[in-house]
């Protein structure tokens, strides 16, 4: 990350533009641009050094509304056009925003492919499971069965883990947050910037419109204690009130537990460690849902793997110091030539 | 390079010739386009001029002995001008006899025919649907046949060598070629470097290849049975450097070109596909040059990363063909509506839908040209030769940084896959082209035109104070803002539309070859130059009163297009496809163009357009 900013300190004012946000009322991307340009100035990099990268969709307008350079680009290639970028111009900080349509839909290739060649690039992947710009279809994280204006007698689709995926693609930061804990979102999203290689941020996100309460059972401020777990590394999954509650493994089966009830104490649960060595703790705690579990947020996996540009550059360096930098008498001549007089 | 010495005096009768055709065919499996290379890269070495065609299927290895699994280079060398890899072979090498029946046809009477005996086995007979063995039957008593069973005496030249009968069979091709360079008197020196270099690790497979070749060799000299062997004196080639060149390596080398000169990184975006992957072959050797590859997930990803890499300031660059150019289209709009530079290089291919993969065509120019949605220009210049293609990428460049817009380069596989030999030019005979970042914050507007090109400025991420956004929605004229205003988007359309048209004023006008008015006019594009030349020369010789004109920027078009197309009382738009140009041609200028339209995947013949013109002028 570039820590080039001379002069004074920005404010979260200074990444604010001065287009209209066309978000509807209420929507749960209003909370989540909050937290992006509160957490910006904190990463101490020059504004003309951060590029927001999105697709089409409602969290695709994203850019508009930071004032970085930004790019509003295409159905579900907002990663490709990152890669090209961060690719060019190691130096700055690039940004992707999408959502379940764009990133998991119709750009499912772009994001594992971009997640596995671990380019430093970060992606925020709001997902209000539903398709919002287009008037309300199912998208592929709907839950199965949904009633929607595209699936009126339900969908007949096993909706997709955003994290499974993410982890499948070998994503060397593999995160979640929900867009109403603004602490919570705020802190992932500066850990997602202080990573060095891809990182994947799933962001629960509400469409009032379209979806409202998508979330509700397990994010709203009553029940979030209970039902949602922080996972924090190398610490016990606790959660609850009295947090009393925790995830136990039997084999690779988690389950809840009480502390204090059968004899557990804390010393049975599950520690989270989010760097281990294999995702496969990370894809455990993933599948974790809401009834049967509390839902996990917060660091799920990360690994230190060198990025592609990284890589890339020092091809070029080795390269050119074995055969010289490239002349174009050089490379025309290249082969075999022979003279006419 | 000098030639050597290393030839010994001949026995048998030398004839010197201006120019022979010969091709190479076998089975894929067997080696015939690295023959066939290396018998153009040793003429051509010799200062001979040369025009090749490789011709080999889409299956890596169709079932060995078949009709599909035939894969042919041909070649046409000559001590004088040539532009085509020939209309007839005078020597044809079969090396089985599926090569024999689908190759014959292009041998006339009396033309030499080079067979491998010890291929006519019953069973390879029957994979070629022989009913009898053409060898014994008589059927091919109008050629001059020579029977060689080149399989065996090539195992008795590596007898000893520890390798197993397959390996060594499997280096009879050269052989086949030691016959060939024994034949047109040519040196071995270059193969036997080129064997040493490819096979350096490997001492015993390089100790083969040379025995082959010798062998071969020794073979021609030795017997009696060729009574005549030929040469071909080198071409009165202008003065310089050469090199020989496809049209695929030219275009890898004129995008480099163009990166130095515009002293910009070069980014190739690319996804593997026949017959552009050489393209990204090529490039990605170049690491010690400001160029990254990189190989893509798909289509799509090859283009978003292009212009990912324009917009941060590189000069982006994606390759493929005609499939994949569909599937890019959507990102074309996108880079029309940012006006980014961006160059898309289409090598074409026989379509629609996968087609004719490793086949040669020119239909993929509506797609250019109008293949997206909405008001979508884009310019569009294509190479006439394979050397060609190294100056046409850099004016696609030049183009493309000039006018912030996506260029079009359209190649073929005729063009890509072909040989020439180049001129390589001097530092000072490069164009040169400024290319300008704006920087200045004072009065920047990401949509403020420059009043004589309408090019946005090139506003790269990293400069301070301007921090602007940019997507494919549509933008408000000067300050790129979102609008649906109707007025602005039309205005927008408009100006578009106009950008590009404004190139005319910006490219070279176009040179009639022969008299500039008349009764025909024969007028092509892309790799069709080379048939269409021959041709008109041949006409002109015979005091034919046509003229030719061919179409390197096809948009937009020259100014002066308009003007020659009324000079001239007929026109003649030989194409490989049903009629593209002839139709814009008809379209913008009224003027009754007649198509002369081929699509086998093969380019033309020179007596095709020959007999085309000569039917205009008799009518």
């Amino acid at each position: 990350m570039p820590v080039d900013v001379k002069g004074p300190k920005l404010t979260r004012a200074d990444f604010a533009t001065d287009q209209t946000v066309r978000w509807c009322p209420g929507c749960g991307d209003y909370a989540i641009l909050a937290q992006v340009q509160k957490v910006m100035p904190e990463l101490g990099i020059a504004r003309e050094n951060i590029v927001f990268v999105s697709g089409i969709g409602c969290s695709s307008r994203f850019p508009y509304y930071m004032n970085t350079y930004g790019f509003h680009s295409i159905h579900g290639r907002a990663p490709t056009i990152a890669t090209g970028l961060k690719v060019s111009r190691p130096e700055l900080s690039v940004w992707v925003v999408t959502g379940d349509g764009d990133g998991l839909s119709i750009g499912g290739n772009h994001l594992i492919h971009a997640m596995r060649r671990n380019l430093d690039i970060k992606i925020l992947l709001f997902n209000n499971r539903i398709y919002g710009l287009t008037k309300g279809q199912y998208s592929p994280t709907s839950e199965f069965g949904k009633k929607t204006k595209s699936s009126p007698y339900g969908t007949a689709e096993q909706p997709i883990n955003p994290l499974g995926v993410a982890l499948a693609s070998e994503c060397t930061f593999v995160a979640r947050s929900v867009d109403i804990d603004t602490h919570h979102l705020s802190s992932i999203v500066e850990r997602a910037a202080a990573h060095k290689g891809t990182a994947f941020v799933e962001i629960y996100q509400n469409c009032n419109i379209f979806n409202d309460g998508a979330f509700d059972d397990f994010v709203a401020r009553e029940v979030r204690t209970e039902r949602m777990v922080q996972l924090e590394h190398g610490k016990p999954v606790i959660f609850g009130q009295d947090r009393r509650k925790g995830i136990r493994l039997r084999g690779v089966h988690p389950e809840v537990v009480t502390i204090g009830e059968d004899g557990v104490t804390e010393k049975d649960l599950l520690v989270h460690d989010e760097a281990a060595q294999e995702p496969t703790l990370a894809y455990l705690l993933s599948r974790m849902t809401y009834p049967d579990y509390p839902v996990p947020v917060g660091v799920f996996y990360r690994a230190d793997r060198p990025r592609l540009e990284e890589i890339l550059e020092q091809q070029s360096i080795q390269a050119t110091a074995r055969l010289g930098a490239g002349s174009i008498e050089r490379l025309l001549k290249s082969g075999s030539t022979w003279t006419v007089t | 390079m000098a030639t050597t010495t290393d030839i010994p005096l001949p026995k048998t009768k030398r004839e010197v010739i201006d120019r022979a055709v010969i091709r190479f065919a076998g089975d894929s499996g067997d080696g015939m386009q690295v023959t066939g290379s290396q018998f153009t890269n040793t003429v051509a070495l010799y200062g001979n001029d040369i025009a090749t065609f490789p011709d080999f299927p889409a299956e890596i290895r169709a079932p060995a002995g078949t009709l599909p699994g035939v894969s042919g280079y041909q070649l046409h060398f000559s001590s004088n001008e040539i532009f085509t890899p020939g209309d007839a072979v005078d020597v044809l090498i079969a090396m089985n006899p599926a090569a024999l029946k689908t190759n014959v046809g292009d041998l006339p009477a009396g033309g030499a025919l080079i067979v491998n005996s010890d291929a006519f086995s019953q069973q390879n007979l029957n994979k070629a649907a022989y009913a009898s063995n053409p060898l014994t039957d008589g059927s091919l008593k109008q050629y001059t046949v020579f029977e060689i069973p080149i399989s065996t005496l090539n195992a008795r030249a590596l007898a000893g060598l520890d390798m197993t009968a397959k390996q060594i069979d499997l280096t009879k091709n050269f052989f086949a070629l030691g016959i060939m360079f024994w034949l047109y008197e040519r040196s071995m020196e270059p193969t036997l470097r080129w064997i040493d270099e490819k096979f350096g690790k490997t001492p015993v497979i390089a100790e083969a290849n040379k025995r082959a070749l010798k062998a071969g060799y020794a073979f021609g000299e030795t017997t009696e049975i060729f009574h005549t062997h030929y040469r071909v004196a080198p071409a009165h080639l202008a003065p310089g450097t050469y090199r020989n060149i496809t049209g695929n390596e030219a275009t890898a080398l004129g995008m480099l070109a163009a990166s130095k000169l515009a002293k910009r990184p070069l980014f190739y975006g690319s996804y593997p596909i026949t017959p552009a992957s050489d393209i990204l072959h090529e490039l990605s050797r170049y690491k010690n040059y400001p160029v990254t590859t990189f190989q893509a997930e798909d289509e799509i990803s090859a283009i978003g990363a292009a212009i990912g890499s324009a917009y941060g300031g590189a000069l982006g660059l994606t390759g493929t063909s005609g499939p994949g150019v569909a599937l890019k289209s959507e990102a074309i709009g996108l880079a029309v509506m940012t006006e980014l530079p961006l160059v898309i290089a289409n090598i074409q291919r026989g379509g629609p839908s996968t087609g004719l993969p490793t086949k040669t065509e020119q239909a993929d120019l509506m797609q250019a040209i109008l293949g997206r949605n909405g008001e979508c220009p884009v310019a569009v210049v294509a190479p006439a030769t394979p050397a060609d293609c190294y100056t046409m990428a850099i004016e696609a460049f030049r183009i493309a940084t000039r006018y912030m817009t996506p260029v079009f380069f359209l190649s073929d596989g005729y063009l890509g896959n072909g040989a020439e030999p180049w001129r390589v030019p001097k530092r000072d005979q490069l164009p040169q082209f400024d290319v300008k970042f704006r920087t200045e914050k004072d009065g920047f507007q990401p949509y403020l035109r420059d009043p004589r090109t309408l090019a946005r400025p090139w506003a790269v991420p990293g400069t301070p104070g301007l921090e602007h956004r940019i997507g494919g929605l549509e933008k408000e004229d000067v300050t790129g803002n979102v609008s649906y205003d109707p007025e602005n988007h039309e205005k927008m359309v408009r100006l578009r539309a106009e950008k590009i048209a404004r190139i005319a004023d910006d490219i070279p006008a176009l040179q009639v070859f022969g008299p500039a008015s008349g009764r025909l006019l024969v007028i092509g594009w892309g790799s069709t130059y080379g048939a269409i030349t021959s041709a008109v020369e041949e006409a002109q010789a015979k005091g034919l009163p046509v003229s030719s004109l061919h179409l390197r920027y096809l948009n937009p078009f020259p100014r002066d297009l308009g003007d020659i197309l009324k000079r001239f009382d007929k026109v003649l738009v030989p194409e490989l496809n049903l009629g593209q140009l002839r139709m814009l041609i008809r379209a913008r200028y009224l003027v009754d163009a007649i198509g002369l339209n081929k699509v086998q995947g093969k380019p033309f013949r020179v007596s095709e357009i020959r007999k085309a013109i000569d039917g205009i002028l008799r009518g």
